[in-house]
């Protein structure tokens, strides 16, 4: 970025441009650092920086007010003065909006004046050089090694007419080996989140990724059926996120989500998992720490931009079993007649007592599957929310407390609100990484490992 | 846009040309052996309705450029967006700094297929109406009255509505001396109405395939020559589909012939086959993501794919296809090849350092699946139109049902999954009308076929005729690291398939 561009003049510029009656301006800036690779070779990388600048314009008619949202790259005041216009002649032209409500004002955060922060291809400085030595011994064991690391920090400027003056720094880092052997026919994996990258050891993911080969050695073709199914945390990310995306408050209330009461509206306070269970997001949880603020592009569903800035609070959305909240904007509390919950960037399942490690889960179990993680997982039916997906690197047979070989692919058929119900042993809760999910979406989250007596795997796959 | 063969001015504007040579001018200076720049403005538009109000409406530009090169036998990318030659020094420095740490992990050095260049080209895909150019409020009353007409409809509760719109410019140039300037434009409208009745719940979608279009997709008369789809009939027939929907019963699970119509069959293809033949993939630099492929290179020219009645080819070229395009990311000009000719694998499909690698296909030249969905992003191998071939003088959908005795006619897609080397798959689909005694009769529910890709192709008995193609699509298709997503188009006939297992989606949640 040029040493020129500066955030916050960006929304001061954009908010004496817009001639609407109120306006709001999200100015991101990210920096991003990645390395991947495959057939234990680097292939593609790259560092990059943009600045992305939302205007969002509010201009009331006697009909109501109607709102216009512009987004666009800019680097230049000339481009924000743009981009601000095209909002207002937006919001001119659009029919009233149903999830009017005013604008929050006044809040100020104390780091508003501060830089934007970064990153770079140097957070990988002690990372790189341990990878390239893991190639090497990949290569010389017969193992072949495909990943990629990322590193990417989003700075974030909420500023409004109503004197809105937010700002909120978001470090986002993930990493994901895949190991093989040479003849392709054992396959395993390591993931997980990270801030920074700091301790994050090339080497040490190999040993790990050595290991779960060593235990495929021994292969056993077992038929689709119902398995007693260990799920480690990062499968219960996987799926739970699904549970959290779906859980918009306006599909419930209206019939068409598993959280709808039959008959009409929502299952909050009904039982719909074991008692003990909780699901929350809480924007200060220690080590998923996520925007503290509401920050909303465009409305639909699950946002509304006329809650920009609104603070956001520890939420529970599943207490002791009972699904106690949905996620809300302020139109569709009113309508549903709950409390405001809007959706917060991160995750945590934690089931009351539950201790120990998913070796321990392993160690108890007497006959069962030990999944690595999930893949491709998709929707089937929006009633139970039924979800398909394929299990993926590393299926392992249990048997008396100890892995005892690898076991095929699976694809299932499941529900995370059933699973929640029918699980039978927990371990504590941790953080994790959804393969699915948390690349691209959603990386904030620690869940447990689950035990499910009857998991459906509704066939084989021969994918390896 | 002013036309169809119009450059938009507000992209040639831009000082593209100067930031390129500048850029390609600092690579070349430091040593790269191939450097190439992309400059990028994509603008894109979403209209969201729901019950006959809008509830979104956002736009969006992305404007930058991104400088790749090969320095030390390895790659290095980086982009900016400061729109000046200074920048585009800078970017250029870093894009060979990140390849000098490659390089040191690189055993391999990268290479890429030598390519023939083309000094100053420019191509402009088909749009009679600009969307972008059409007022807001014009388009948001048309999706508006949409779910007004659906809601009518005696168990129709609500009713959602969309418009996507993409307006697509870039200009490539590289130490070749190639340069392309393009631009397409793209749009995908859909509705969906949903009801209620007792204790069902269930929704039915337009089948609409999104195309490479202006706004006269949805403003045009349906056979006038414009494209346009034949929404008022659609917006009809919903309603009508969704009632009797959710009155069905449950499918029997187990073994059912199925007549697939073009608006699923199109998905199908898509994870089955059109993933599967990306040579990236088969040679696993895809393996720690989206995953590899069974149909591997040392299978090509024999690997029995489906029957003999499969004939699938990879297309950049087809008119109005979302993957359409004059020349690809890496300035490769879009060709037309075979695929599976015949039920037998014999294509992939090829970027210039896959086209390296496998020098015995498309003789040595990558055919153009080169592509980056933003400036921010490096180009990856993505996937071509892949299109099953309809048989010259095949069957009516009519007459494919009539050949079966106890089946489905599948058609609209809805939900999808196959795992990570393209074997086992699982779809479901917008209805599924019960067959019996080669006549169409009332709907079933909670409907998932699953099968093995080979064994599923190897099950298709016959393709239809030419009068039964359509060129299906998506906006969405996801791949690489970081992720990107691509518009890709499928044509297919309609195609009769034996035997092929069927799943109650309800028995499969176990609360039934």
């Amino acid at each position: 970025m040029s040493s020129s561009f500066s955030p916050q003049s960006f929304v001061e510029h954009a908010l004496t441009t817009s001639d609407a009656d109120e306006c709001v301006v999200l100015v991101r800036t990210t920096a991003s650092a990645n390395l991947r690779w495959a057939n234990n070779t680097l292939t593609t990388n790259g560092v990059t920086r943009g600045c992305e600048v939302t205007v969002i314009s509010f201009v009331r008619t006697a009909e109501g007010t109607a709102t216009g949202s512009v987004t666009g790259t800019a680097t230049l005041l000339a481009q924000v003065a743009d981009l601000a216009r095209a909002a207002d002649a937006v919001a001119r032209a659009a029919s009233p909006a149903e999830d009017v409500a005013p604008l929050a004002g006044d809040a100020v955060s104390a780091d508003w004046d501060d830089a934007p922060a970064a990153t770079d291809i140097g957070v990988f400085g002690s990372f790189a050089p341990a990878l390239g030595t893991a190639f090497g011994r990949a290569a010389g064991a017969q193992r072949v090694l495909y990943g990629f690391v990322s590193h990417e920090v989003t700075t974030t400027y909420l500023g409004s007419s109503t004197g809105l003056r937010l700002r909120h720094v978001q470090p986002t880092g993930h990493y994901g080996v895949t190991g093989k052997s040479a003849d392709l026919t054992r396959s395993a994996w390591v993931g997980g989140a990270t801030r920074d990258f700091a301790g994050i050891d090339a080497l040490a993911l190999d040993d790990e990724l050595a290991q779960r080969l060593a235990w495929a050695s021994r292969r056993v073709e077992l038929p689709a059926g119902r398995y007693d199914t260990i799920l480690p945390p990062s499968a219960v990310a996987d799926l739970m996120i699904d549970a959290y995306w779906s859980a918009g408050a306006r599909v419930a209330h209206e019939g068409q989500s598993v959280y709808s009461r039959r008959g009409g509206g929502t299952r909050i306070g009904e039982r719909i998992a074991r008692p003990g269970v909780h699901l929350l997001s809480d924007p200060a949880y220690d080590g998923l720490q996520a925007a503290p603020f509401v920050i909303a592009t465009t409305s639909g569903n699950e946002s509304s931009v006329f809650d920009n800035g609104l603070p956001l609070h520890r939420t529970e959305w599943i207490r002791d079993g009972e699904l106690a909240a949905l996620l809300q904007t302020r139109h569709s509390a009113a309508m549903t007649g709950q409390p405001l919950t809007p959706a917060i960037d991160n995750l945590v399942l934690s089931v009351d007592g539950a201790t120990g490690t998913l070796d321990d889960l392993v160690a108890g179990t007497e006959r069962g599957l030990l999944l690595t993680c999930l893949w491709y997982i998709r929707e089937v039916d929006t009633q139970s929310l039924l979800l398909t997906g394929l299990t993926r690197d590393g299926v392992y047979l249990v048997e008396d407390g100890k892995v005892t070989g690898a076991v095929n692919n699976f694809r299932f058929n499941e529900s995370p609100i059933s699973i929640l119900d029918r699980f039978t042993h927990a371990s504590a809760t941790v953080p994790s990484f959804s393969r699915e999910w948390g690349e691209d979406y959603f990386s904030r989250t620690a869940t447990p490992a689950l035990r499910v007596p009857d998991f459906n795997m509704s066939s084989v796959s021969q994918a390896l | 846009m002013t036309g169809p063969s119009s450059l938009d001015p507000t992209f040639t504007a831009l000082p593209y040309r100067g930031l390129g040579e500048a850029a390609l001018s600092r690579a070349r200076d430091l040593g790269a052996t191939h450097a190439d720049f992309r400059f990028e403005r994509v603008r894109s538009q979403v209209l969201s309705v729901r019950d006959g109000v809008l509830q979104g409406a956002s736009d969006r530009e992305d404007l930058g450029f991104a400088v790749r090169v090969v320095h030390r036998g390895a790659w290095g990318f980086a982009s900016g967006v400061v729109l000046t030659p200074e920048e585009a020094v800078r970017v250029a420095g870093e894009a060979i700094a990140v390849a000098e740490l490659s390089a040191t992990m690189t055993p391999v050095p990268v290479e890429l297929a030598a390519e023939p260049t083309h000094r100053d080209v420019t191509w402009v895909g088909p749009c009679e109406i600009d969307p972008f150019a059409t007022p807001l409020a014009d388009k948001a009353a048309v999706l508006i009255d949409w779910t007004e007409r659906l809601r009518r409809g005696a168990d129709v509760d609500h009713a959602s509505a969309y418009l996507l719109q993409v307006h697509e410019n870039k200009y490539y140039a590289d130490t070749a001396g190639t340069r392309t300037t393009q631009q397409r434009v793209r749009v995908q409208p859909g509705f969906e109405a949903m009801g209620t009745v007792g204790d069902t719940y269930d929704s039915m979608a337009s089948i609409a395939p999104p195309v490479a279009r202006g706004w006269e997709y949805v403003a045009g008369r349906p056979g006038s020559g414009s494209g346009a789809w034949d929404w008022d009939a659609e917006l009809a027939e919903v309603p009508e589909l969704l009632a009797e929907k959710l009155r069905a019963p449950g499918v029997v699970a187990g073994e059912h012939d199925l007549v697939i119509h073009p608006s699923n069959l199109w998905l199908t293809i898509h994870e089955s086959i059109g993933h599967a033949t990306e040579l990236d993939r088969a040679l696993g630099y895809e393996a720690s993501y989206a995953g590899t492929s069974f149909a591997t290179p040392d299978q090509l020219g024999t690997l029995q794919y489906g029957s003999p009645v499969m004939n699938v080819t990879g297309d950049r070229t087809v008119e109005h296809g979302l993957a359409s395009i004059g020349y690809d990311d890496e300035g490769v000009e879009a060709q037309s090849w075979d695929l599976i000719r015949d039920g037998v694998l014999v294509g992939y499909q090829l970027d210039r350092a896959m086209a390296h690698a496998m020098p015995e296909l498309n003789d040595g030249r990558s055919n153009g699946c080169a592509y980056a969905d933003s400036p921010g992003h490096v180009p990856i191998q993505r996937m071509a139109n892949v299109s099953l071939q309809p048989a010259p003088d095949g069957p009516s959908t009519e007459e494919l049902i009539s050949r079966v005795e106890r089946g489905l006619y599948v058609v609209g897609d809805k939900s999808w999954s196959i795992d990570m080397q393209r074997f086992n798959f699982q779809f479901t689909g917008q209805r599924f009308h019960e067959i019996r005694d080669g006549e169409l009769r009332g709907q079933v529910r909670d409907v998932a076929y699953q099968a093995t890709t080979t064994d599923f192709w190897g099950s298709m008995e016959a393709v239809g005729g030419p009068q039964t193609w359509v060129l299906g699509g998506a906006f969405n298709c996801g791949k690489a690291q970081p992720g990107q997503v691509a518009s890709v188009s499928h044509g297919c006939p309609s195609a009769l398939f034996r035997g092929v297992r069927i799943l109650n989606t309800t028995d499969e949640a176990g609360t039934r």
